[in-house]
């Protein structure tokens, strides 16, 4: 029989130990219910908000406050991708939440507390995206962002026909739906999670439950379906390109978050091993979530290839306008890199079985992978506001920094704040027993 | 090949089975094999069986179909037959990217199931011996191997011990040899006259 000691858990061939059998029950050691949030984590996290804040107002004087309008644009451009990115990413986690449990899946209930607290991040970002978005429709009124808000797109032939989907109106409504409707849909999946913590479930109980969390994981995956899955990044990134238009382009960047949502779980779920949390969750885990950001990371270089070979076959002027500054001009450079750091690394390096259930590779590749979409995000934004020259810099990384201190702060709280272990999900004892 | 002597155990469970193979392994006994109606999670571990090399095999072939496909088609279209397609270049990658891509998998499966078949001496017309027919149904059936010194009783007795519902000591063929399962009396065609 396994007693779940610390030492079993930590043990890399656990499965060597005596088999489970019926007629012994599980007994935990001792389980660390609560995480503490490190003085360390909220030093480093409040730092990072304050690098994000400093370079925010030097770049709102310098930039956002500049007289020319491109400085300006470059400046909001920067605030949206970031701010689209880290949204989409914190969604991914409740995205892998509702998709496990439609697939009823039991594996991933161990940490499951993990990708709740990175959900929890939704409405936090989503308000900071809808401020920027709302703010460049209707306060900027930028046309080097959104050309289409501008009187020639009144009277430009095909901007006339997509006048019904890119106005002012249906961009607020749309924004305020999406954002609204991934937070609540996401807070009735937790609040769910957290009511079933009070009582332990019987068989009836169980299943009411079972059933009800599916009802609302399904709930959420229909709206993400149709906002991240197809609209959202359209209305909000790939209209920055008014004339220009791929299918894929939802699907890309959905691809694109959602590797980087897995790596970003990843990464929680490997600091709080170290720290000595989950002791439910181990290699078996880790594994599977690796096997997530290699099979995504594949996925997104298909659908990032399928955008690219169509429009290169094609060889229509009104596509490979897209494609024309960032393969042959001045993002020459970080196009290629985003393929290297996406593709090329994970192929290789996550393609061993031994390297996903490495602790030290899956941080490395998680902070690679993450790192790797933000370019990703910065070349789809920014190649199309500033065409003629590369603005990473400074601002780019620090706006990022605001970011990351922000993700790290509430993400610790909310992780703080209830137990890190689902005591009483009927799958619980699936997790445990996992074997990959 | 060649005739060897077994011992074999059947167990009914999978959670007998698994302490089952350890005591057997730790008292020194060589286990020939156990099989399974199933795939048994970890039981390769508990056999102490090394990881399976089938996956780096794989890599090569796949690698193997890239550099196939590459070099035939850049050899095709650059210097045996160039073609103006579309005013493409001659050298033109990302449309061979799709075919690279499927031979990389056609080679990379069709080579992993032939070494698989090698492995485990599949293919048609190879018969190997059936410890027990209830393997494939619902008995887990675990070989032992004896050498001259093995003294089969003990051995029995051990594996009685151990759990086995059912133990028996066989010569059976060792290796494989031509033949057809079609043409085998099926163990429900025996006629067995029941006292």
């Amino acid at each position: 029989m396994l007693s779940w000691s610390k030492h079993d858990v930590k043990n890399k061939r656990a499965f060597d130990k005596p088999r489970l059998t019926k007629k012994k029950i599980f007994t935990m050691a001792s389980i660390r219910e609560r995480f503490e949030i490190p003085g360390k984590m909220k030093t480093w996290s409040l730092a990072l908000i304050g690098i994000g804040l400093v370079a925010f107002i030097i770049g709102l004087v310098t930039k956002g406050m500049s007289k020319d309008e491109h400085e300006r644009a470059i400046f909001l451009g920067t605030l949206m991708y970031n701010t689209i990115y880290w949204t989409l990413v914190c969604n991914a986690a409740m995205f892998f939440i509702c998709a496990t449990t439609m697939a009823w899946g039991g594996w991933q209930i161990s940490f499951r507390r993990v990708t709740e607290a990175i959900s929890t991040m939704v409405p936090i970002f989503g308000s900071i995206t809808f401020v920027v978005l709302i703010y460049v429709v209707f306060i900027g009124k930028n046309h080097d962002i959104y050309h289409w808000l501008s009187e020639e797109a009144k009277t430009d032939p095909i901007l006339k026909g997509k006048l019904g989907f890119l106005n002012p109106t249906f961009f607020f409504i749309w924004t305020t739906l999406a954002i609204g409707l991934w937070a609540l849909l996401g807070w009735r999946i937790r609040k769910l999670s957290n009511e079933a913590d009070e009582a332990a479930m019987n068989g009836v109980s169980g299943a009411a439950f079972i059933k009800q969390n599916t009802v609302r994981a399904a709930t959420f995956l229909v709206w993400f379906g149709l906002t991240v899955g197809s609209t959202v990044p359209w209305l909000w990134m790939m209209s920055i390109d008014a004339h220009w238009y791929s299918t894929m382009y939802s699907w890309y960047n959905f691809a694109s978050t959602f590797v980087a949502g897995m790596s970003l779980i990843a990464l929680w779920v490997v600091y709080l091993k170290n720290k000595g949390y989950l002791e439910y969750t181990n290699q078996e885990h880790l594994h599977d979530i690796g096997k997530f950001m290699f099979a995504f990371s594949i996925f997104w270089t298909y659908l990032w290839f399928s955008q690219y070979m169509l429009i290169w076959y094609s060889n229509q002027p009104e596509e490979t306008i897209y494609f024309k500054h960032r393969v042959q001009g001045p993002y020459k450079g970080i196009f290629f890199l985003n393929l290297i750091i996406n593709f090329i690394c994970p192929i290789l390096i996550l393609m061993k079985r031994a390297a996903k259930r490495n602790y030290t590779l899956i941080t490395f590749m998680a902070v690679l992978i993450i790192f790797g979409h933000w370019i990703d995000y910065y070349q789809q934004v920014m190649g199309s506001i500033s065409k003629d020259h590369v603005t990473l810099g400074w601002f780019d990384f620090g706006i990022l920094s605001l970011f990351v201190g922000l993700m790290i702060f509430f993400v610790s709280k909310s992780l703080a704040s209830k137990p890190l272990i689902p005591k009483y999900h009927p799958f619980l004892k699936e997790s445990i027993v996992h074997h990959t | 090949m060649a005739k060897k002597k077994f011992v074999v155990g059947c167990f009914d469970d999978e959670a007998v089975l698994f302490p089952a193979v350890k005591k057997v392994r730790t008292a020194g006994y060589k286990i020939h094999d156990v099989y399974t109606p199933f795939a048994v999670h970890g039981l390769d571990h508990a056999l102490g069986m090394r990881e399976t090399s089938l996956h780096t095999a794989g890599f090569i072939y796949g690698i193997t179909g890239t550099t196939t496909a590459l070099s035939c088609i850049s050899w095709v279209f650059t210097k045996d037959w160039p073609l103006d397609i579309g005013g493409k270049p001659h050298f033109a990658l990302p449309a061979w990217i799709p075919i690279i891509f499927e031979l990389t998998v056609l080679f990379a499966a069709v080579g992993m199931v032939l070494t698989f078949c090698y492995i485990c001496q599949l293919a048609p017309f190879v018969k190997k011996h059936h410890f027990h027919e209830r393997a494939t149904d619902d008995l887990f059936v675990m070989v032992i191997e004896c050498t001259e010194k093995t003294n089969t009783a003990d051995l029995e007795a051990f594996l009685s011990n151990a759990g086995a519902v059912e133990v028996k000591t066989e010569i059976a063929e060792d290796g494989w040899w031509l033949g057809r399962y079609d043409k085998d009396e099926m163990p429900f065609q025996t006629n067995t006259v029941l006292a």
